[in-house]
């Protein structure tokens, strides 16, 4: 049993059986994570290449350790390094990778739609590790993951998810995946930061954020890119933290046992105030360690499919 | 040497509809009419079952040379044009250099001529380098063959240098054209605005983004009394703005393009760069507009925004690839597409390919006139075929109609009273 597809590129094509199985496959990589040798022989003699096209250390990082507990041979690529800088196209670039009998290429890029081209055009697998303000999978699928771990059920789950929803793939790939589930999506946020016609993809959208907050079971609260303030989104960093920044007595507006969440990196005293990112209902470095499982558990299903 | 193309259903808007003859002598139109006697010597071409039509008119296309020949050259975009059914095509100045000056102008005109196929007609830019700062020398351009100015894909934003511009041409009637978006409105974004946009999560350009431009430009033109032309309108919003000032005298013409009456922002999806153009495909809601105003004739003209790019262009990323399709070899099937689909007549429609836009930029052309020019397109109206662009004359291949089974075949293109393309006598 595995997934039937060479690629993973986004939560919006995965059926809810696809979603459950690598989620399921995670949880016995878990069990791995947590032994004295975290190692299995699972993908010896396979190679992984992290493409990363954009600056990133925590996904990079973990998908790099997801593969080498697999056993796998991992290359990382990045544009300072490649030939990028000289104007080769990102096919060219990726068919040389695959010239070099990559079997699974991870790819991170600013543009949306990069790993579907990258997809349409090679023969190896692509895991999408965020492109542009599309998708981001396996962020999503930790961020589920982490849900379930605290054994709430995904029906009938109500989770806010709240700041700049536009230009976050975090927050798409969650939309998709979470109301596949049958969870109830609120999004929060001024509407600079909705991206247009998002009610129609089943999301109610909120711009007061303490109606948005009553009675969640999810608080998943998203990076505030600071540069975007001289973008007309928002007026002042103090303001943005005052209308949205999630407080100890926000949290006290969602559902007694409601769990905060955070992709990091976390900006303190900005959309999350230092108390709340340290205290018990987060689960953020939960969410960091998950997602080495899922990453083992998504390479691991595409080595499988390949 | 004469040429009498006999037996074909001429359609020469507004002036002969129906079965006939054409007889050309001398490059020029001589005789239109039934049964019109072969002089000896002179050839014939069998038209019959063909419609017999003025050359076409395209008012914006993109040709890249000087500067950017690997995508297109003057001769292969001629060659795409004639092959298309055009005989006369005006080249937007974003060259490089852009064609801001006489010199420029010059070449254009000389390059076209050594190419022998279509009438080519530069556009002449309306600022210097297109920065929208400062007047070109408009007077020159218009001297040495320019026959509209427009800052085509660098819209000018400063609305001071737009009346300037507009209150300029009237001195030599040149009409100005407006590619309309407002750059602030749009910046970034690489697709229409909306639910796929939102989906894909690609950056939007909204509907208003050319709205408040076709407004603003619309109050210019009432200001100065120029003429103004609105190239590839996409909105709904445009179409009802147009239509209004239209009802109020304002002298404006505007114009769609084949890809905005016939595909929508869906065909975006899966990040197909041969669907990035600009303006981008809008809404279904956007497309019936468009319908509308060709109909009722707020939409003047019919025009291809012919703008080729290379393969390896097309082929980066969907935000990297640059916006644009090649046109000239489609637009004709495409527009008998709304005579099929009722939206026009057949006489509209080729309105809209001839004496509209010639009208709209004060060309003596798109007429079977005696006296005129001759140029002539027969077309077989019921040929089906598809589109594969590897056989396209364009240096490019980027079109989003590729396998598309269409109706309507060019059989014969005359320029000057000369065959440049298809089956001579």
């Amino acid at each position: 049993m595995g997934l039937k597809r060479k690629d993973l590129l986004g939560l919006a094509s995965l059926s809810t059986d696809e979603i459950r199985l690598i989620l399921d496959t995670a949880d016995s990589f878990k069990e791995v994570t947590g032994r004295e040798i975290k190692k299995v022989p699972a993908l010896r003699g396979k190679t992984v290449v992290n493409l990363f096209f954009e600056p990133s250390t925590r996904t990079r990082t973990s998908f790099e350790l997801a593969a080498k507990r697999l056993s796998a041979d991992v290359i990382n690529f990045s544009p300072s390094t490649s030939s990028v800088v000289k104007g080769e196209t990102l096919l060219d670039t990726a068919r040389n990778i695959e010239a070099m009998q990559a079997d699974i290429i991870v790819l991170r890029h600013s543009s949306a739609g990069a790993a579907d081209t990258l997809a349409r055009g090679v023969k190896s697998s692509v895991i999408n590790a965020g492109d542009g303000w599309h998708e981001h999978p396996t962020q999503a699928l930790l961020d589920l993951y982490t849900i379930r771990q605290r054994g709430l059920e995904f029906k009938g789950l109500r989770v806010a998810v709240v700041g700049d929803v536009a230009h976050s793939r975090v927050a798409r790939s969650n939309l998709y995946a979470l109301t596949k589930l049958g969870a109830e999506v609120r999004l929060v946020g001024p509407a600079t930061m909705m991206p247009s016609g998002v009610d129609r993809l089943g999301a109610t959208v909120y711009h007061d954020m303490d109606e948005g907050l009553r009675g969640v079971h999810v608080i998943m609260m998203l990076r505030l890119q600071l540069e975007r303030q001289g973008r007309a989104l928002f007026p002042t960093i103090r303001e943005y933290a005052r209308l949205y920044g999630l407080t100890a007595e926000r949290v006290e507006l969602a559902d007694p046992g409601a769990i905060v969440m955070h992709p990091g990196p976390i900006n303190r005293g900005v959309e999350i105030a230092p108390d709340v990112a340290d205290s018990l209902s987060s689960v953020i470095l939960d969410q960091v360690a998950n997602g080495v499982a899922v990453r083992m558990g998504v390479l691991y299903l595409m080595s499988e499919a390949g | 040497m004469a040429l009498l193309i006999k037996g074909g259903q001429v359609i020469d808007p507004g002036r002969y509809v129906g079965m006939g003859d054409v007889l050309i002598d001398g490059g020029k139109i001589a005789a239109v009419g039934r049964d019109l006697p072969a002089s000896p010597g002179c050839d014939v071409i069998d038209a019959r079952g063909l419609l017999v039509l003025p050359g076409l008119v395209d008012l914006h296309v993109h040709f890249r040379e000087p500067g950017f020949e690997y995508k297109e050259t003057i001769q292969s975009g001629s060659a795409a044009a004639v092959a298309g059914g055009f005989t006369t095509v005006c080249c937007m100045p974003n060259t490089n250099p852009i064609n801001d000056n006489q010199a420029v102008t010059e070449f254009i005109v000389e390059r076209g001529r050594e190419a022998g196929l279509a009438n080519v007609l530069p556009i002449g830019a309306i600022t210097k380098r297109s920065e929208g700062k400062e007047l070109a020398e408009i007077g020159d351009l218009h001297r040495s063959g320019c026959v509209a100015i427009s800052d085509d894909g660098k819209p000018v934003m400063n609305s001071l240098v737009m009346r300037r511009a507009m209150e300029y041409a009237l001195a030599f009637d040149l009409t100005v054209v407006d590619h309309c978006e407002d750059l602030n409105l749009a910046e970034g974004g690489c697709m229409n605005e909306g639910l796929v946009s939102t989906e894909l999560g690609l950056p939007g350009i909204p509907a208003a983004a050319e709205d408040v431009m076709v407004a603003r430009n619309l109050l210019l033109s009432e200001l100065t009394g120029a003429r103004l032309h609105l190239a590839h309108i996409s909105t709904a919003g445009s179409v009802r703005m147009v239509r209004e000032a239209k009802a109020r005298g304002i002298r404006v013409t505007a114009e769609a393009c084949p890809h905005h009456f016939t595909l929508t922002e869906a065909m975006v999806h899966g990040y197909n760069t041969h669907a990035k153009m600009n303006p981008p495909l809008r809404t279904g809601e956007d497309v019936r507009a468009i319908k509308d105003g060709l109909r009722d004739g707020t939409i003047d003209v019919i025009a291809t925004d012919h703008a080729p790019h290379a393969a390896q262009e097309k082929q980066q990323d969907f935000t990297e690839a640059p916006f644009g399709i090649v046109g000239l070899e489609t637009a004709l099937p495409l527009t008998l597409g709304l005579v099929d689909e009722g939206v026009l007549s057949l006489e509209q429609a080729v309105t809209k390919l001839t004496s509209a836009p010639a009208a709209a930029f004060g060309l003596r052309k798109g007429t079977l006139a005696v006296g005129a020019d001759a140029d002539v397109t027969i077309v077989d109206r019921h040929a089906q075929w598809e589109v594969d662009p590897s056989r396209f004359r364009s240096k490019s291949r980027n079109t989003p109609f590729a396998g598309w089974k269409v109706k309507g075949l060019v059989k014969t293109t005359i320029v000057g009273g000369r065959v440049v393309y298809g089956s001579a006598p």
